[in-house]
């Protein structure tokens, strides 16, 4: 098997977040909600995130169904909007884009937590949509959130 | 048997390699690789006697129109046909499936009525249905499917009643490889008036159809699953009920006369073929019709019986892995569709194609069926007259590793 790609794709971060998914646990209370469907894979996914008084992200819990990458995109996502305010968050969904789109990010600082082990996904152009699904789920929810609460 | 050592040999593209790896086509439900003599049959067009159909009294156009007409009634006799006049040439199976929906059934469905389809229908052969339903007030009833993904047979008297105006069902499912027993339910729908659809873009392909003996009015496949160019594709209509449809798409070549204010038509099948055609491909697809002749559509189906049960036994291995549709190879088309509780389809897809394994993995096409069965995807292997018993045990290796490489840390 041509291992060296497939570990660029399936790395052992990927593997571990897909067996070992972080903040799995639904989220009571939650401040935003929302669902986001892949039809090509039928991938599925569910994020809650409840805000703290300053509108930092005081929690997460995400449930995803579907291919390896989409889960492990999806508990790295839990992993690293947790403490951060909602601005960070859409910067790192943009940086996080612009790699699958172009192979580098933006800015010179490096993708947080463990999104970098998502880069080998580029080579595979129909799975990028799996590794987006969860972040752009997000970004539709916090636009939503932003609209209903003014911000 | 086939000589499947000399088959590859016509198939051009089974030279290529993958990866570094030989190319290990297992894709064919999604669309069949083309022989030489087909690839040839559009360049001879194209370079020989390129020209309009039906209307110049010029040699090229009287060449292509011969030719052109020549492979209309190849597909007739493919069939059994009684009449060339029954064969329609649309772009592929939904759009013949479209035609009857647009025209016979919105002047045959009543408010009231019913139309039954199965749970293993391909979108084209539901969404069309729940269109006309609507439009009609009729009512869409879904056959249901037991444990091992064939029709509930118990079910056929009181699903098809005499309420029903159309059953349309598929007769090969592409997600299960199940063959549904098209006589018996041709025969339960003639004892209750109904009209009956085959859909059969898995079939046709795959095995010997015979549709006088289906007895069906409407039958519909695609060229490029047996061979063929895309964007061609047949739309089968007896003869008598043909005549009283209304025409589908307006303008150039169904006409046989016009005025300001108004058209008569022309004769059959033109009627309903709009527009110019797809001239070439037509013409192509006569030419796979011609190498399945050759090879025999009895050989064709025994060899997929032999590559399915080879394949079905090699998979009782895959011990995690479930696989869907009845057991016996007989009663299925040379489709084999699995699932693994842990692994998804697509990541298993992205392993084997690393090994220049070509499989599809998804819904398939046929979203309420995957719900019904509880999975959001399946993944599948389908086979054709070139693939073999070799073939089959890298996909099992492959499948293999790609396991070993998921459980690997004790998932």
């Amino acid at each position: 098997m041509e291992t060296d790609e497939l570990e660029d794709l399936y790395g052992e971060t990927i593997l571990d977040h897909c067996r070992n998914p972080r903040s799995h646990l639904p989220l009571e209370d939650a401040d935003i909600v929302a669902d986001g469907v892949n039809r090509f894979c039928g991938d599925e996914i569910h994020i809650q995130v409840k805000l703290d008084d300053d509108g930092r992200i005081a929690g997460v819990g995400l449930q995803s169904v579907g291919c390896s990458i989409n889960q492990a995109a999806g508990s790295m996502l839990a992993e690293v909007i947790e403490g951060q305010s909602l601005d960070r968050a859409e910067s790192v969904s943009d940086s996080l884009r612009t790699m699958m789109e172009r192979g580098t990010t933006d800015d010179s600082e490096p993708l947080p937590g463990d999104l970098q082990s998502l880069s080998g996904v580029r080579q595979f152009p129909v799975r990028i949509k799996c590794a987006l699904l969860a972040w752009s789920t997000l970004e539709e929810a916090v636009a939503r959130y932003r609209r209903d609460h003014g911000g | 048997m086939l000589d499947v050592k000399a088959i590859r040999k016509d198939f051009p593209i089974l030279e290529r390699e993958v990866y570094g790896k030989p190319l290990v086509y297992l894709d064919n439900a999604a669309t069949s690789q083309k022989p030489r003599s087909v690839i040839q049959a559009l360049v001879e067009y194209y370079e020989g006697y390129n020209s309009n159909v039906h209307r110049g009294v010029h040699a090229l156009s009287m060449e292509a129109t011969d030719r052109y007409e020549e492979a209309r009634a190849k597909v007739a006799r493919f069939i059994n046909a009684d009449s060339t006049e029954s064969i329609v040439w649309t772009r592929n199976t939904t759009e013949s499936i479209n035609l009857v929906a647009n025209t016979w059934a919105m002047d045959e469905i009543n408010a009231g009525d019913e139309i039954v389809v199965t749970q293993m229908e391909h979108h084209s052969n539901l969404v069309p249905w729940q269109k006309v339903a609507k439009e009609k007030g009729a009512s869409l009833r879904i056959l249901p499917l037991t444990e091992d993904g064939t029709l509930d047979s118990g079910e056929f008297d009181s699903y098809i009643t005499p309420r029903c105006k159309l059953l349309s069902v598929v007769h090969v499912s592409n997600s299960l490889g199940t063959i549904n027993p098209i006589s018996e339910l041709v025969s339960r729908a003639r004892s209750v008036g109904a009209a009956v659809m085959i859909d059969a873009a898995q079939s046709v392909p795959h095995l010997p159809v015979d549709v006088q003996e289906m007895d069906c009015d409407f039958l519909a496949f695609s060229g490029h699953k047996m061979l063929g160019p895309t964007g061609i594709g047949v739309l089968y209509v007896k003869r008598d009920v043909l005549e009283r449809m209304e025409p589908f798409l307006l303008g150039g070549e169904m006409v046989l006369e016009v005025w300001n204010d108004r058209a008569t038509w022309n004769d059959l099948p033109m009627r309903f073929e709009a527009g110019t055609p797809n001239i070439a491909d037509a013409i192509a697809l006569g030419a796979a019709v011609d190498y399945l002749e050759a090879l025999g559509m009895d050989n064709v189906r025994e060899h997929e019986i032999q590559l399915t049960k080879y394949g079905l036994d090699a998979f009782k291995e895959l011990e995690e892995i479930d696989v869907f549709g009845p057991s016996d190879p007989r009663l299925r088309g040379g489709v084999i569709s699995f699932h693994h509780s842990d692994v998804h389809p697509h990541d298993l897809g992205t392993v084997l194609d690393r090994q220049g394994i070509a499989i599809r993995t998804g819904h398939h096409c046929t979203m309420p069926l995957m719900r019904s069965m509880d999975v959001i995807a399946t993944a599948r292997a389908s086979f054709y007259i070139y693939n073999t018993e070799e073939e089959v045990d890298l996909l099992v290796d492959g499948l293999k590793q790609a396991l070993q490489y998921f459980a690997d840390g004790n998932r």
